[in-house]
């Protein structure tokens, strides 16, 4: 018992004493789950190729989460890089600030598709966003005056589609996917069913109609997804006239059992993505603080890694996973940002 | 209820009047109860079959992987094509080894990668095979340069695609664009499989790899380690810490107002979200203390806060079971209250400590949401070499897993179930045995 209790008491002063000194020697990753398949790619090759940098460690939790522990300070305690599905918000950079953490660089490093999909035995779903704001909103106008969303079924929408009951599995409010189904499809849809302007007409400014535009109905028919597209896929699974909202990554991951919607008739594949055809994408982003750039060994390294062509280029492991690639000056610029040391 | 034992008087002397005490019906509510509980267990049994079942049927592949043995040719074109290498030894990490493995395969397959006209095929080809050769391949290489020039047979990982494949885990039916293994590549490794030189093997990987974003190269070996290292730091600080708190509170500590608050406060510890302790160790440890991010050491010392209570009312029950007659015995003998605890009452309460503490490691074993905030919920592909380097943990390891899109990794997430069950049997089993080994009875 004696040996014992002197043995943790040297373990928790050791802890402390070399904790405190040692600076890292590895990179430390955080942030967005859209990314992290992607910065894991990159990690994994990285340590692969430099057998002299350890492989860096990546964290997932979100990118709100991943930001928020990036703004905590300077230092090797708080992380170097910041994934995130989403730019950098003001309120994020002025709380960074605050923690001296003054110098960011922002990385995008390609653009990533969502996706509508149903089960493979399906029927074509052929969507455009007046569809989806039309089928999913809490309220939309029916002869002039805003009600309660009264579709029950997809061909109540739209003739065109299938006579489903409507089911929609859609990204949680925590999720970065969901900005961007609200601002690409619900707004959008809200916009050119022309329910905006009756909004706007019936005296609300100009944010609460959006704000009524991207509100989703509560009645059970659109359901949030908390968690990642495998619970999507679950539920899609299990019934099969649901229709749920992937990354085009894991759609294709996952082909032999989705079935793919087009948006506005076009089919989403990294192809129409990068040509900008499909509507519903988003661009993707890392951030770096500048101050562990040359203190953080493999840092720097990792940066170029990642914006090389290899990594990201047309045809990379990145692509083949599911990145859309940034078109080629697009890349050269981020290349010669970085190298520059632009700052946001 | 027969009419005679009811109507007593009706046969005269001979039989005595009978009370009804309700015999059948106290017979009758035993017998029901009895099949409630049955009922009850059976019900309990039926969702643990059913939870092994799922677990069982889904995740017994992942300790097979396919593996392809190849004929590698280890040429110095490919490897050291300038022959710099006795001057810079960096010429051998860097070489192109993913490529000696296609090239393995191409001439398994009877393919001329110099033709222009194969290259779809070369491509084709090149993704059968996993990207995991390139370290496997130079780790032959560094061990032994002499291989340079030479070709022997190797042992070479198929890709993902092909094993999930292999496994009949892709449905084939579907048309060929759908799925991420060609046709081509079927009729290969269906020909392969014939040949014997692609076969299933059992899966070392699955306990020695790090994790890794190719399901064919991940495993949980950095979890186990950095759940090994925790589980040490845990036993090392809460052992001690718990029974000296505990012993001090039944033995010595006089009961007043400020005893009593400390126990409802210990007892509401042990309830406590465990996110909770995650939060604590972000504060304390990390933002304070300033000990590293994701290490297995801090991890260790969130979870010894959250074994603490179960450990401290374990060991109570423990000497509270002890009887009183005994530390009465050894006062009476002239022993002094360290004496009579040490010597007489902490060895007959030792089984019961011991098994609350295995209990609590089982518990600490498979907790993920406290690990989360402290950066342990992580992608580390190396060994962590001390509990100051950054590690995850069993549970965490399946968590991640069950988030991947790629087919392979659903066996796999299955497969690590299977081990951390394995793992928390083990330690369930052992408390149970100490139990019956040590335990005496009055």
């Amino acid at each position: 018992m004696k040996t014992l209790t002197y043995t943790a008491a040297m373990l928790v002063a050791s802890a402390a004493l070399t904790g405190a000194a040692s600076a890292r020697d590895q990179v430390q990753i955080a942030g967005s789950s859209t990314v992290l398949p992607y910065a894991k790619i990159v990690a994994e090759s990285f340590g692969e190729v430099f057998p002299s940098f350890k492989t860096p460690i990546v964290e997932s939790g979100g990118s709100s989460g991943g930001l928020k522990e990036f703004c905590r300070g300077v230092g090797p305690q708080t992380i170097d890089i910041a994934n995130s599905s989403r730019s950098i918000r003001e309120s994020e950079i002025a709380a960074c600030a605050e923690n001296g953490v003054t110098e960011i660089q922002e990385i995008r490093i390609g653009y990533d598709g969502i996706v509508f999909a149903t089960d493979i035995d399906g029927p074509d779903f052929e969507l455009t966003p007046k569809d989806v704001y039309l089928a999913l909103a809490s309220q939309i106008v029916v002869d002039g005056k805003a009600v309660a969303n009264p579709n029950v079924k997809w061909s109540d929408v739209n003739p065109d589609l299938p006579d489903w009951d409507i089911t929609a599995y859609i990204p949680g409010e925590k999720h970065g996917t969901r900005e961007v189904f609200e601002d690409k499809l619900l707004e959008i849809g809200c916009e050119e069913a022309g329910d905006k302007q009756v909004h706007m007409d019936g005296g609300m400014d100009k944010k609460a109609a959006g704000k009524a535009c991207i509100a989703v109905r509560k009645d059970g028919r659109a359901v949030d997804i908390d968690g990642d597209y495998t619970e999507t896929l679950a539920r899609v699974d299990s019934n099969k006239t649901g229709v749920g909202v992937f990354g085009l990554a894991f759609y294709e991951n996952n082909a032999d059992k989705l079935k793919v919607a087009t948006v506005n008739d076009v089919t989403p594949d990294t192809e129409t993505i990068a040509a900008g055809e499909y509507p519903v994408s988003r661009p993707l982003f890392f951030y770096v603080k500048k101050a562990h750039l040359g203190v953080i060994p493999g840092l720097k390294e990792y940066v170029e890694f990642f914006t090389s062509d290899q990594m990201i280029g047309p045809d990379s492991p990145l692509a083949e996973y599911g990145l859309v690639s940034a078109p080629d000056e697009e890349r050269d610029e981020i290349r010669e940002n970085f190298a520059d040391g632009k700052l946001l | 209820m027969s009419d005679v034992t009811t109507t007593p008087g009706l046969v005269s002397g001979t039989t005595q009047p009978k009370r009804d005490i309700g015999i059948k019906k106290r017979y009758a509510a035993e017998r029901r109860f009895k099949l409630y509980g049955l009922l009850a267990i059976s019900i309990g049994i039926l969702f643990l079959l059913l939870l092994m079942w799922s677990v069982i049927s889904k995740g017994y592949t992942a300790f097979q992987q396919t593996a392809i043995n190849l004929p590698i040719t280890f040429s110095e074109d490919i490897i050291d094509p300038k022959k710099e290498r006795a001057t810079n030894p960096q010429v051998l990490m860097m070489a192109n080894y993913p490529r000696l493995a296609r090239d393995g395969l191409l001439a398994e397959l009877g393919i001329d990668p110099t033709d222009k006209k194969n290259r779809k095929l070369v491509r084709a080809a090149g993704k059968m095979v996993s990207a995991g050769s390139r370290v496997q391949l130079r780790e032959l290489v560094v061990a032994d340069p002499s291989l340079i020039g030479k070709t022997i047979p190797v042992w070479v990982l198929a890709s993902g695609d092909v094993d999930s494949a292999f496994k009949g885990q892709v449905d084939l039916s579907v048309e060929e664009k759908r799925r991420k293994i060609s046709d081509q590549q079927v009729a290969w490794m269906n020909q392969l499989a014939e040949d014997g030189t692609l076969v299933k093997r059992f899966n070392t990987g699955l306990f020695t790899f790090g994790a890794s974003s190719r399901p064919e190269t991940a495993g949980v070996g950095v979890a186990i380690i950095g759940s090994l290292y925790m589980m040490l730091i845990v036993l090392v600080l809460a052992l001690p810490i718990g029974v000296a708190a505990s012993i001090y509170l039944e033995e010595f500590a006089p009961k007043n107002r400020w005893t009593d608050m400390i126990e409802v406060n210990i007892n509401n510890l042990a309830a406590v979200p465990s996110i909770v302790f995650g939060l604590l160790g972000l504060a304390v440890f990390i933002n304070f203390a300033g000990l590293p991010r994701s290490a297995s050491l801090v991890g260790g010392l969130v979870l010894t806060l959250m074994t603490l209570p179960t450990i401290i009312i374990a060991t109570r029950a423990a000497l509270k079971a002890v009887p009183p007659s005994i530390r009465a015995a050894a006062l009476g003998v002239g022993a002094s209250r360290t004496q009579m605890v040490f010597h007489h009452v902490l060895p007959l309460a030792a089984p019961g400590i011991l098994t609350g503490t295995i209990i609590g490691l089982a518990q600490a074993l498979g907790e993920t949401a406290p690990l989360l905030l402290i950066g342990m919920v992580a992608f580390v592909v190396g060994y962590p070499s001390s509990p100051m380097d950054p590690a995850t943990a069993l549970p965490v390891q399946i968590f991640m897993w069950a988030n991947e899109a790629e087919r392979g990794f659903v066996e796999r997430t299955s497969g690590a179930i299977i081990i951390l069950l394995g793992f928390l049997a083990v330690m369930n089993i052992t408390a149970i045995l100490l139990r019956r080994r040590f335990e005496r009875r009055w």
